[in-house]
């Protein structure tokens, strides 16, 4: 009885709770510019994708492929040591915020693909029509594009976005592997420390509660977005 | 060359509707304002518009009847580009229409079109759907714009409609919004590709009425539609086509009464006992 007490004892988490807080603050700051970052690249991808210039099309879906079936570890790794290490492209000399921003591209580079193509797959729902109504007032493709087809499209998918920004803020957890100090990174920082010892159980429960606290508010929020944005045809 | 639509930015509705209708712009008042001249169009192996020439004249209506599959839409869409042609030409106003682009996009608002299926931006009120081409592609100011869309939705009797969705009208009151919509670039000509065929049919007439209106004052329209009384009563020219062929050009009143060929006759015969 004494084992299992001691198995759920809460107090070494406590004890560095301001460390782990730090690490969410650091999981939240790396969500929240990759969410917009991301969403800006798919949107250029998908515009890249379905364009009537053979060469756009081709570039956004090389792309998408490539970055589709990539493992995010590997996309990350190639940033942090790849490009930062050793070919010393910095963002800045401060190690923190140059690993910060090539962990934000790197996980936008990796989920602007999956928003391209749940994005592509909301231009199937809008009618044709509507882009040759849009053309026949005199808009260019671009501006029936980005005035009438997108607008719908994401309208459309709003809720496939909300999983997808639900995966990447899980996702920012590889982020540790490249170098940028995150909740995972305190997480292992403290197994590894011989003081922390049987805070383990604890400490993974408190961590799931932490990203849940994160994640199942953006997926009502993108819940109730898709409901109230619906386009009533 | 800012404006080489070849209309004055600030122009009222009332000077437009005489301009698509009166031989004032320039000289070349009595030169036609659509040719359509050897224009063959394939999909594929399908031969769809087989050599068709045809001439619209300013402040004219010509009515496009025939059965289906006989090549109208394709003609009408042929004529602002939604479908490329492969040979012939088409004049609008003395210049043919560029392959793509922008000078295509802008030019293209020059004619106007109407759909079977509406097509109202269904993400947009219906005074931003009549508004966003004037703004957008036109550069008229917001403000102005959004004054010549209420004179238009007031024209076409859906005024206190303006700030709805399209799916909350009726499909006349959204036909009707899409005719505005069309109305609110200044086309020099109109096309209408069965624009009542999808509607109930207590609602043909409203916008029939707004057709018929807008030929009175001297639109220059190409109508596609087996609507008999709104040809006799509106249009000038009738042309059957059947087979991707103009098989034949007739006055309205000669066309119903008495048409000259065997085809347009069998045809006749099959929507008259409907
Ligand atoms: N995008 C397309 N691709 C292939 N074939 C097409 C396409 N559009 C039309 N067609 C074919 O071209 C022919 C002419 O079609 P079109 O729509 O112009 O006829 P229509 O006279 O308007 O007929 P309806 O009265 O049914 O509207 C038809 O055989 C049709 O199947
Ligand atoms: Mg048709």
């Amino acid at each position: 009885m004494s084992q299992l007490s001691e198995l759920f004892d809460f107090g070494p988490f406590f004890d560095n709770f301001d460390l782990i807080l730090e690490g969410f603050w650091a999981t939240v700051r790396l969500s929240a510019a990759s969410a917009v970052l991301s969403l800006v690249i798919g949107t250029v991808l998908v515009s890249f994708r379905v364009s009537p210039v053979p060469v756009l099309r081709a570039v956004g879906a090389a792309y998408v492929n490539v970055l589709r079936n990539t493992p995010l570890t590997l996309v990350l790794l190639m940033c942090a040591l790849g490009l930062n290490d050793t070919l010393a492209l910095k963002f800045s000399d401060d190690p923190g915020t140059t690993y910060y921003w090539w962990a934000v591209t790197g996980l936008s580079a990796y989920t602007g693909a999956f928003v391209c193509e749940a994005l592509r797959s909301g231009i199937n729902t809008v009618p044709l029509g509507q882009a040759e109504a849009a053309r026949s007032i005199g808009l260019t493709f671009f501006q029936s594009l980005r005035m009438i087809i997108l607008p719908q499209a994401f309208r459309a998918v709003i809720a496939p976005l909300g999983s997808i920004l639900i995966a990447m803020i899980k996702n920012t957890t590889v982020a540790a592997a490249a170098s940028y100090a995150e909740t995972a990174t305190v997480m292992k920082d403290l197994l590894d420390l011989p003081t922390f010892n049987s805070g383990a159980i604890p400490l993974f429960i408190g961590v799931a509660i932490g990203f849940m606290l994160l994640t199942l508010p953006t997926g009502f929020f993108f819940g109730w977005l898709a409901k109230r944005m619906a386009v009533a045809r | 060359m800012t404006d080489s639509g070849g209309r004055p930015e600030n122009v009222t509705d009332k000077e437009v509707t005489e301009v698509a209708g009166g031989p004032q712009e320039g000289d070349p008042g009595a030169a036609p304002l659509v040719v359509v001249e050897n224009v063959n169009k394939y999909f594929g192996d399908l031969h769809v518009l087989k050599d068709i020439n045809l001439t619209v004249n300013r402040g004219e209506v010509v009515v496009i009847i025939g059965p289906s599959g006989g090549g109208k839409s394709t003609l009408c869409r042929s004529i602002n580009r939604l479908e490329p042609i492969d040979s012939g030409r088409i004049l609008v106003d003395g210049k043919e229409l560029p392959k793509e682009g922008k000078e295509l996009a802008r030019l293209r608002a020059d004619v106007g079109m109407v759909f079977q299926s509406f097509n109202l931006f269904a993400h947009k009120t219906i005074l931003e759907n009549v508004t966003l081409g004037p703004v957008k592609v036109r550069k008229v100011p917001k403000e102005e714009a959004e004054k010549h869309a209420m004179e238009l939705l007031d024209r076409v009797g859906i005024a206190s409609q303006a700030q709805k969705y399209p799916a909350q009208l009726s499909g006349g009151q959204q036909q009707r919004a899409a005719i505005a919509r069309s109305l609110a670039m200044r086309p020099k000509v109109m096309l209408f590709d069965e624009p009542t065929s999808a509607l109930d049919p207590e609602m043909v007439n409203e916008v029939l009425d707004v057709m018929t209106e807008l030929a009175r004052e001297g639109m220059t329209m190409i109508v596609v539609t087996h609507e008999m009384g709104f040809a006799r009563r509106a249009a000038q020219k009738v042309v059957f086509m059947a087979d991707g062929q103009i098989v034949e050009e007739n006055t309205p009143d000669e066309f119903f009464t008495n048409a000259r060929t065997d085809r347009a006759k069998d045809f006749l015969s099959k929507i008259l006992t409907h």
